[in-house]
């Protein structure tokens, strides 16, 4: 982990009020784990503003022979305007600089080699997913994405998933893209053809906690990527905790997000109230 | 040529060290307590030797698990934050952190809170037979539970009383923190120079509260939250300023500090060190920054010594 001073390469919206950052990131690559996330700051912000955590999305390399520069390795992050400080990120232009703080936390664990994979991202949470299944495809496993989100809108970047050899199944609440449903009705499909399967899932908590539910009853293994408001994503303030498994007002037990997580195996977390099996937003996309 | 000269001339760096309390620090930057967690965190991203000295993240008798999230909110320059004192515990804190601070060449300054007198004084005591901590910070911005939660620290008998305790208990260095939730901090800050504090850090933070307006609920779990950051700067140099007229124990100021000017600015009133907080959150390497940035202040207004500047207020 390192923090990079650096500039954006490029900044497009994708889809309506989703944007995707390229950022120039020598010897970035290397450390990224799948899962893993950064904690980005602007020259724009106020200088007193915190840092955002994203997920890491990809990263690459553009190479010499496209424009006679020397290869300059990059990361992307991908993004959803929903306040402030992604309002300021989305109107940054190429050339503009920024801090990123990373690779931070502890991502994906691959699995046991063999089993189906079934990843699940509801909205924007498919974000730690791609290096997953780049990762997963890498070591000659059989991928699938269950991709959710409230409207076709909410469903982004499957092509770039199919190219890398992740079989894809997307599915909108208002069925304007792919199956009309949640994505954990196609999961219950997926569970009960594959009973050996080992889940990975990222999304908005609702929809966290149906696949918990789900994965539970099934009895598979499953980890997740979750969020929580973050000051420093080192570990250092105690401000981004998560319920363990066995937490009670008397006994509490809190793991920090940016140093245990993002990723948890859903097993040592306290699901408590959170699972609401079947909730309205349980197909994902709802921030 | 003149290339060349500027080279083999001596190049006399000013001199950034300062005496707090009987600790010789190489300059007077510091983490405030809770925001460097015990130092290790930050250890990936600079040299923590090149710091005044280390102050850990405030430690307890037992163990505490904390607040219940969210726990922390952005507010227009500042943050709100009640993580309410989760840390390891004293005994875990000796075992599983003090062992890394044994190669370290800067002091390392211990935190700490308690929720009755009794457990000030057992982990004073404990603190004690620690020979890698150098000096402690007395945190008395905390509730007495066994008295109706009166915080010791808006007290002036009460945070005396503990203060006077903590001292017999303890033959280190003892700093005592003070909280800025009082009507005259001047007061509290006499009556713990009374009771035998060796210097005074300040502020802690100031309540605050902040709310969502579309759900009508408060932004952080604990309805109130300490305030940090920029938004605090000015209240933080006001009260080390009427702190530093009242005692004549060192002081070290707190709050806001986000670069050397800053920094500079608690000096100037008459503060012998400075605790960086929020700041480490939005640039990891702040401190250092802070720190080149006050050599460059002095080289550039032809000064020595740090101590050129501290009380060099003009009024
Ligand atoms: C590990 C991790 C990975 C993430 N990955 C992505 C990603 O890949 N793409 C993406 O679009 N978003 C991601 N998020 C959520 C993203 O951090 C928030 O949407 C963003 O911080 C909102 O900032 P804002 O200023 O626009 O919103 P505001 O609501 O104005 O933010 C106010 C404060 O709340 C915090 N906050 C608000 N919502 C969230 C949230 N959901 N999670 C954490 N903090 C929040 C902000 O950081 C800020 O401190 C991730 C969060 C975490 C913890
Ligand atoms: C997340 C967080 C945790 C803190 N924890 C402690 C603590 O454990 N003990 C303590 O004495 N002060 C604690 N503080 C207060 C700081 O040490 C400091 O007094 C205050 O934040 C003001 O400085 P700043 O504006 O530079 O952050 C904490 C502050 C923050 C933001
Ligand atoms: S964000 Fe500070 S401890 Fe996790």
């Amino acid at each position: 982990m390192k923090n990079y001073k650096t500039i954006v390469l490029s900044n497009h919206e994708i889809s309506p009020d989703y944007f995707r950052m390229r950022i120039l990131s020598p010897g970035f690559a290397a450390k990224a784990q799948p899962g893993q996330f950064v904690m980005v700051r602007t020259e724009l912000m106020l200088p007193t503003m915190l840092r955002r955590p994203f997920g890491i999305f990809r990263v690459g390399c553009l190479p010499a022979e496209c424009d006679g520069l020397p290869p300059r390795e990059y990361m992307e992050i991908l993004y959803k305007v929903v306040g402030q400080g992604t309002k300021i990120l989305s109107e940054l232009h190429q050339g503009d600089r920024v801090e990123l703080l990373g690779p931070l936390g502890s991502g994906f664990d691959l699995g046991t080699p063999g089993k189906a994979k079934l990843l699940v991202g509801g909205g924007i949470g498919l974000v730690p997913l791609f290096m997953l299944g780049e990762a997963l495809i890498k070591r000659g496993e059989k991928v699938r994405l269950l991709m959710g989100g409230r409207t076709r809108d909410d469903i982004l970047a499957v092509t770039e998933f199919e190219r890398s050899g992740v079989e894809t199944y997307v599915s909108t609440d208002d069925g304007s893209l792919g199956e009309n449903g949640l994505v954990t009705k196609v999961l219950e499909r997926k569970l009960g053809k594959h009973p050996d399967a080992e889940v990975f899932a990222c999304g908005p908590t609702p929809m966290l906690s149906a696949v918990a539910n789900m994965c539970a009853a099934h009895n598979v293994s499953l980890q997740v990527s979750l969020e929580a408001h973050m000051a420093c994503g080192v570990g250092a303030c105690l401000g981004c905790v998560v319920k363990g498994v066995g937490h009670s007002d008397s006994n509490p037990h809190y793991l920090c997000t940016c140093k245990a997580g993002p990723v948890f195996n859903a097993a040592d977390l306290d699901w408590g109230k959170a699972v609401v099996a079947g909730s309205d937003c349980a197909g994902g996309g709802c921030k | 040529m003149s290339s060349h000269k500027e080279k083999t001339m001596p190049v006399v760096r000013p001199s950034l060290a300062v005496e707090v309390a009987g600790l010789k620090l190489k300059n007077p930057v510091m983490p405030a307590s809770g925001t460097f967690g015990y130092g290790e965190e930050y250890a990936p991203y600079f040299d923590l030797n090149r710091l005044g000295a280390l102050v850990t993240k405030g430690l307890s008798l037992n163990p505490k698990a904390g607040n219940p999230t969210p726990r922390i909110a952005e507010t227009t320059s500042g943050m709100l934050n009640a993580i309410g004192l989760q840390n390891v515990g004293i005994d875990a804190f000796v075992t599983a952190k003090v062992p890394v601070y044994r190669g370290l060449q800067t002091p390392v300054i211990a935190n700490f809170f308690g929720n009755t007198l009794e457990e000030y004084g057992e982990v004073a005591k404990k603190l004690n037979d620690v020979p890698e901590v150098n000096a402690v910070e007395l945190n008395i911005s905390c509730p007495n539970v066994k008295q109706g939660g009166i915080v010791f620290g808006t007290d002036p008998s009460a945070a005396a009383q503990v203060v006077a305790l903590v001292r017999k208990a303890l033959s280190k260095p003892l700093i005592v923190k003070l909280t800025p939730n009082v009507t005259d901090i001047t007061v509290i800050a006499r009556a713990v120079e009374e009771a035998g504090a060796d210097a005074i850090s300040c502020i802690n933070t100031i309540t605050g509260m902040a709310i969502d307006v579309k759900t009508r609920q408060p932004k952080i779990a604990n309805r109130t939250g300490g305030l940090s950051g920029p938004a605090i700067r000015p209240v933080a140099v006001r009260m080390v300023h009427q702190v530093v007229q009242a005692v004549k124990i060192p002081v070290i100021g707190i709050g806001g500090i986000m670069c050397a000017a800053d920094a500079l600015e608690f000096l100037i009133v008459g503060a012998k060190a400075v605790q960086v907080g929020t700041a480490n959150f939005i640039d990891p390497q702040a401190m250092l920054t802070i720190i080149d940035g006050i050599e460059a202040f002095l080289v550039d207004e032809g000064l020595t010594d740090i101590n050129q500047v501290i009380g060099s207020l003009k009024l």
